[in-house]
């Protein structure tokens, strides 16, 4: 049930959008208006999920710690893993965001002989998650031709290299091929594995299935389909110049395929700020890997601390000084 | 809000990077290109035979699988001979066949590979034609 329901919620997007363009001929709403709204609900919930984590307040160091920490001089510091600078932070984060360095420590346990449990080195899923953010960025990266008027040199570069193998025509992309492995293997893994199927909940296969086909649809687009190349940079450019166009190449035969494209690719934006994918902002935000361990060195004052009624001694003392001399207690000042 | 000096400026390098698209495309207006097919020897084909040697939607869907096709058979069975869909038989060669008619490189294949970022990699054996700019 965990994963019916998105992957019917999935096939139900690719139908809306196949029996939109293709009956009802929606063109003007699938093509412009939802992506627009998307695009909005994109940034905008972006940037409120990141407002409001950053409203909330952390006000310990709390970096977890996987080497020596600065101490005495003759103690050698682990600076990249245990942080004293803003530098080593900054290193620390760079080997999060670009090589996922904490997954890189991810431990498989298993009962061995019925018993005895052993603790194992886990880099599969490390080495799928990295191919498949970094070919989603490549592919990401690529599609900015149908968005610049003047491709410039670094994106037909990239591209370039993506089409290395100069296999077919049209080339094949290196990465196609690596992100269908890549999910593939992320979805395989949720399955087969007991433990991670039982943990998974219809938010963990919906953006897979969604992704999935968003690759699928494009993949076919180029490949099999052929959808008039032309037509939809015209078409993209003119949502990025605020001139909407729906060229006629489009709005007929294998033009659906690209309003199903876009589509999808709409349902993933607008789906983002609300999901489990706001990860990519988020984890600038790990407080756990973003913070100097330099507790010993500076004082981190709690930023909820509001200043306190306090009653001094010397304060009751006056208050109560009669009583105190009557009943015999000593007080310091007469 | 916390860490302001952080999480602003971080916000703002998000908004310029998604927003990317948007402005360095501001006052730009979007031009369709229009490859030119009205080169010396289309003109002088008779009014009812200028034609290509398969449909115009086949062709901008699948020159490049045709011309890669033609490759291997001309360079690998040494075939050169292509029966098109109305049984016509054509000279297998890019440039004998193709540029005979479509002489005009920079105004018809450029216009589209250019606007879409397309770089054949027919150039690295062929010669490119040389055109007359007057």
């Amino acid at each position: 049930m965990k994963m019916l329901l998105p992957f019917v919620a999935v096939m139900a997007l690719v139908a809306a959008a196949l029996m939109a363009v293709n009956v009802a001929n929606l063109h003007f709403l699938f093509g412009v208006a939802i992506p627009y709204i998307a695009f909005a609900v994109f940034t905008a919930g972006f940037v409120y999920r990141i407002v409001k984590w950053a409203s909330s307040p952390v006000p310990f160091r709390i970096p977890t710690t996987c080497g020596q920490e600065f101490s005495l001089p003759w103690v050698k510091q682990n600076k990249i893993e245990n942080p004293s600078t803003a530098t080593g932070v900054i290193i620390r984060m760079a080997l999060e965001i670009f090589l996922f360095r904490s997954l890189f420590r991810n431990i498989k346990a298993e009962l061995r002989d019925g018993q005895k449990i052993v603790y194992g080195s886990d880099k599969w899923l490390w080495l799928a998650g990295l191919a498949f953010h970094w070919t989603f960025l490549v592919i990401l990266v690529r599609h900015l031709r149908f968005f610049v008027g003047d491709v410039p040199m670094s994106i037909a570069m990239l591209e370039h290299l993506d089409g290395f193998l100069q296999i077919g025509v049209p080339m094949i992309y290196i990465t196609d091929g690596v992100i269908l492995a890549a999910i593939g293997y992320l979805f395989i893994r949720r399955v087969l594995l007991p433990q991670i199927r039982y943990i998974s909940l219809p938010a963990d296969y919906f953006p897979l299935f969604l992704i999935a086909a968003i690759v699928v649809s494009g993949i076919l687009m180029r490949y099999i389909v052929k959808v008039d190349v032309v037509g939809v940079k015209n078409f993209t450019m003119g949502l990025v110049t605020f001139t909407p166009v729906i060229p006629a190449t489009l709005m007929q035969g294998n033009g659906a395929w690209f309003f199903l494209h876009v589509f999808l690719i709409s349902v993933l934006f607008a789906y983002f700020p609300f999901s489990k994918l706001m990860h990519m902002g988020g984890v600038f935000m790990s407080p756990t890997r973003n913070m100097i361990n330099n507790s010993r060195m500076v004082r981190h004052v709690n930023p909820w601390n509001y200043p306190v009624h306090v009653h001094t001694y010397e304060e009751y003392e006056n208050d109560f000084r009669d009583k105190m001399k009557a009943a015999g207690i000593p007080v310091e000042k007469e | 809000m916390y860490n302001s000096g952080k999480i602003i400026p971080g916000i703002i390098i998000f908004l310029a990077i998604v927003t990317f698209p948007f402005w360095s495309n501001a006052g730009k207006t979007n031009v369709k290109p229009e490859p030119k097919i009205d080169t010396p020897a289309i003109q002088q084909m008779p009014e009812g035979e200028r034609k290509c040697i398969e449909s115009k939607e086949f062709m901008k869907a699948g020159h490049m699988q045709m011309l890669n096709d033609w490759r291997d058979s001309v360079i690998r069975g040494g075939d050169r001979v292509f029966v098109s869909s109305t049984g016509k038989h054509y000279n297998m060669s890019l440039q004998n066949e193709c540029l005979r008619c479509h002489s005009n490189k920079k105004d018809f294949c450029d216009k589209c590979h250019k606007y879409l970022a397309v770089k054949p990699y027919c150039w690295d054996c062929h010669i490119e034609p040389k055109e007359n700019k007057s």
